[in-house]
C-alpha cells in the first residue's frame, strides 16, 4: 500500500464579518486532520477565526479555454455599473 | 517557608512542559510528514511558552537574581521535578503520540483546576494555557485513534508504546509534599480527585483506539522527587550545554 | 499542428510580456511546466533540508527565548516547503513523486545546507547571511509569472521577515558579549561567507538558463547582479557587528558604487553541487530516515480515514 494523503484546499476567515478566502493547500488523511493541519499551517500568525477545508478533487474549475465565452461578454455591459448613468451634479449622494 | 513551597510548586508545574517541549524539539525536521512536523513544533512552542511564564514568576519568587534561564537550565539533575513520563525517548511516532496523550489528559485536568487557584498568577497562566492544552488533547487523542485503528502494524506499535509508557502514568497523580501543601492552601488541586477523571478519559480513547488497558502494571515513580530515568542526564546535557560551556553570558 | 504550437507559444510569451500571470490550468509550453516543476521543487527541497542544520541546534539553544525563536523559524521552513510543494503540485505532479526525487538524490537543493552548523553562532550566521541571500531571491520571485509560485513567495516573504532579524540579533548579542562569543561569531562568518555567495549560483557566463528564466520572469536579475546586491547590503551590516569579512580583495569601488570582491572557489562550488559537500550524505540520510520511519504512520492515517468513511456509509445505509 502506498497512498499519498490527499490534497485539501484551505479557506480561512480572517475575522468575523469577512468571507472565507482561499489560503492555500495541504495534505491530510481525512477532514478532521485537514482542519487541524490547516490550523497549524495557515493560522500560526493569527490569520484566522474559522476554517473551511475541501478535498481538492471536489473542486470543479472552469476551463481557461472557455474564459472568453464565460467572462468576456460581461465587459461591455456598462449599464450594470453606476457610472453609466448621468445625473445632475447637484444630486450629491446617490 | 511558604515562598520556598511556592517556588518548588512552580518547578513542578514548569518542569513537565520543559522536558516534554525539549523532547518534541528533537523531532523538528524528522517527522512522518511536513504537516505533522509543523503540528508537533506548535505543541513544543506552546509548552515552552508556558514554561517561560512559570519560570519568570519563579524567578520573581526566588528573588535572588534568578532568571527564567537559570531556573530552566542551571539546576542539577536531581533538582528537576518533572515526571518520568515526559523524559521517555521518542522511540517512534507511536511513543511520541502516546507519551503526549498520557500527559495531555493530565495536563488538561490540572489546568482546569489551576484556573481557580488562589494564587492569581498561577490562575492567569493556567487560563492562558488551557486553550493550548485543549487542542493538544484533541490532537493526541485523534492520533491515538488513527494509529490504533489504522493498520495492524500501527496498532501493534501503539500497543507497544502503551505497554511501555503506561507504567509512568500514575506518578502524575502521586502528590509530593509540596503538592499536598498547595492543595491545602487552595493553590493547586488535590491530585487524587483528578485520577478517576483521567482513567475515564484514557479508557475511552484506548477503546476507540482498539487498545486494552494494561493490566498488572508495576508503576514507576521518582521523577517528581528528583530521581529520574537514565535518559534525563542526556536530555540535560543537550539542554544545558551552552549555559554550562559558556557560563554567565548573554545570548 | 507545429504552426499552431508556435502560435500558442508566441501568445503565451506575449501574455508574460504584458505582465499577466499564468495559472495552473492555462495552456503552457511543456518546457515552462518542466522548468517550473524543477525550480519550485528544488526550492521546496531546500526549505525542507534547510530544517536540518538549524534543527541541529534546537535542543541546545542557549536560552528559552532563543529556543522558541529557533523553533518557530524551523517550523516556518516546514511551512514554506509545504507551500512550495503545493505550488509545484498544481503543475500535475504529486508531492510524493517530488519527495522521491529528493530522497534518491536526483533532485537538487540549495548547497548551503550541505555545510555543517558547528556552533551556536552558526544559527546567527545562517539567519543573517543565508536568509539574507534567500530573501533577495525570494522578493524577486514574488513577481514571477507563474501565479501559484508567486503567491507562495508572497506568503513566504511575509513570514521570512523575522528570520533574518532573528539571525542578526543572535550575531549582535555575540558581538556585544565575551571574547569567546566574538570569536564564535567571527568563526561562523568565516565559514558561511563564501558558501552564502555561492547561493546565487554560477557566474552569468556559466549560467545557460538565465536568458530563458528572464523571459519567463523566474528571474529578473542575473546571478552576478544579485550576488553584488547581497555583498553591498551585507558588508555594512558586518561593520556594525565589528566582524571582518574573510575576503582580502573586498574593497569599495567608487566608480561602480559597489564593492569589489574576491573570486569564489568554483571547484568547491561544483563539488558540493555534485554531492560531495561535507554534509550531503548526512542530509539525505536524515531525510530518508524520516520518510522511511514515517511510512507506517502515513499508511495508518489513510487506513483509518478509509475505515471511518466506510463506517459512516454503513451507518447511514
Amino acid at each position: 500500500m502506498n497512498k499519498e494523503w490527499p490534497i485539501w484546499e484551505i479557506f480561512i476567515r480572517s475575522k468575523n464579518g469577512l468571507e472565507h478566502r482561499h489560503a492555500g493547500s495541504l495534505h491530510a488523511a481525512d477532514a478532521e486532520m485537514a482542519i487541524q493541519n490547516a490550523r497549524d499551517v495557515y493560522t500560526r500568525r493569527q490569520e484566522g477565526v474559522s476554517v473551511w477545508v475541501v478535498e481538492s478533487k471536489y473542486v470543479t474549475a472552469s476551463n481557461p479555454e472557455k474564459s472568453g465565452e464565460l467572462f468576456e461578454p460581461a465587459k461591455d455591459k456598462v449599464y450594470r455599473h453606476p457610472t453609466f448613468y448621468n445625473l445632475p451634479d447637484e444630486l450629491k449622494h446617490m | 517557608m511558604e515562598q520556598k513551597a511556592l517556588y518548588d510548586y512552580l518547578l513542578l508545574l514548569g518542569d513537565n512542559p520543559t522536558i516534554l517541549g525539549q523532547r518534541l524539539g528533537e523531532l523538528c525536521g524528522h517527522g512522518p510528514e511536513l504537516e505533522t512536523d509543523i503540528a508537533l513544533t506548535n505543541i513544543s512552542l506552546d509548552l515552552f511558552g508556558q514554561v517561560r511564564n512559570y519560570f519568570q514568576y519563579a524567578a520573581e519568587v526566588a528573588g535572588n537574581g534568578a532568571t527564567e534561564d537559570s531556573i530552566a537550565m542551571l539546576r542539577l539533575e536531581h533538582e528537576y521535578k518533572n515526571a518520568l513520563l515526559v523524559e521517555q525517548p521518542n522511540i517512534d511516532f507511536a511513543h511520541v503520540i502516546c507519551k503526549q496523550f498520557l500527559f495531555d489528559v493530565y495536563h488538561q485536568l490540572l489546568l482546569n483546576e489551576l484556573v481557580n487557584s488562589k494564587n492569581d498568577q498561577i490562575a492567569a497562566i493556567a487560563k492562558k494555557s488551557i486553550k493550548e492544552v485543549d487542542y493538544h488533547v484533541d490532537f493526541s487523542s485523534t492520533w491515538m485513534q488513527r494509529l490504533g485503528d489504522g493498520t495492524e502494524e500501527s496498532n501493534e506499535k501503539l500497543k507497544k508504546a502503551v505497554d511501555f509508557l503506561w507504567r509512568y502514568s500514575m506518578e502524575l497523580f502521586e502528590a509530593t509534599e509540596t503538592e499536598t501543601l498547595m492543595a491545602e492552601m487552595g493553590v493547586g488541586p488535590d491530585l487524587n480527585t483528578l485520577k478517576p477523571l483521567y482513567l475515564e478519559k484514557v479508557k475511552e480513547v484506548f477503546a476507540l483506539s482498539n487498545i486494552e488497558m494494561p493490566e498488572k502494571t508495576t508503576f514507576q515513580f521518582g521523577g517528581k522527587t528528583g530521581r529520574h530515568t537514565e535518559y534525563m542526564g542526556y536530555i540535560l546535557a543537550e539542554f544545558q550545554y551552552m549555559q554550562r560551556a559558556y557560563p554567565n553570558m548573554q545570548w | 499542428m507545429e504552426n499552431n504550437t508556435r502560435d500558442l507559444e508566441a501568445e503565451f510569451q506575449a501574455r508574460i510580456d504584458r505582465g499577466e500571470n499564468i495559472e495552473a490550468k492555462d495552456w503552457m509550453p511543456e518546457k515552462y511546466r518542466k522548468t517550473h516543476i524543477r525550480q519550485i521543487s528544488q526550492h521546496a527541497h531546500s526549505e525542507v533540508v534547510g530544517m536540518l542544520p538549524e534543527g541541529n541546534w534546537i535542543s541546545r539553544a542557549p536560552s528559552l527565548r532563543r529556543k522558541v525563536a529557533l523553533l518557530a523559524k524551523v517550523q516556518d521552513e516546514a511551512g514554506h516547503g509545504l507551500y512550495l510543494y503545493s505550488a509545484a503540485e498544481t503543475l500535475g505532479i504529486s508531492r510524493d513523486e517530488l519527495v522521491e526525487q529528493l530522497l534518491d538524490g536526483t533532485a537538487k537543493y540549495s548547497s548551503i545546507f550541505n555545510y555543517p552548523t558547528l556552533t551556536w553562532a552558526d544559527m546567527g550566521a545562517v539567519g543573517w547571511l543565508v536568509d539574507g541571500a534567500a530573501i533577495i531571491n525570494q522578493v524577486m520571485l514574488t513577481k514571477t509569472s507563474y501565479g501559484p509560485y508567486a503567491r507562495a513567495m508572497v506568503r513566504i516573504c511575509k513570514e521570512e521577515s523575522f528570520h533574518q532579524r532573528q539571525g542578526y540579533e543572535i550575531m549582535l548579542a555575540l558581538c556585544n558579549g565575551s571574547e569567546a562569543q566574538k570569536r564564535m561569531a567571527q568563526d561562523a562568518l568565516n565559514r558561511f561567507w563564501w558558501p552564502s555567495l555561492m547561493m546565487f549560483g554560477p557566474r552569468d557566463e556559466d549560467s545557460p538558463n538565465t536568458e530563458q528564466s528572464m523571459k519567463w520572469k523566474i528571474k529578473k536579475k542575473t546571478n552576478d547582479e544579485l550576488r553584488q546586491q547581497f555583498v553591498d547590503q551585507t558588508v555594512p551590516q558586518a561593520d556594525i557587528l565589528g566582524l571582518i569579512i574573510p575576503d582580502p580583495d573586498l574593497k569599495w569601488n567608487d566608480d561602480k558604487g559597489g564593492y569589489d570582491f574576491g573570486e569564489i572557489d568554483w571547484d568547491e562550488f561544483w563539488d558540493v553541487v555534485k554531492g560531495n559537500g561535507p554534509c550531503n550524505q548526512k542530509r539525505l540520510d536524515d531525510r530518508n530516515a524520516a520518510w522511511d520511519n514515517g511510512k507506517w504512520v502515513r499508511e495508518a492515517a489513510i487506513a483509518h480515514a478509509e475505515k471511518q468513511a466506510s463506517r459512516r456509509v454503513s451507518k447511514s445505509a
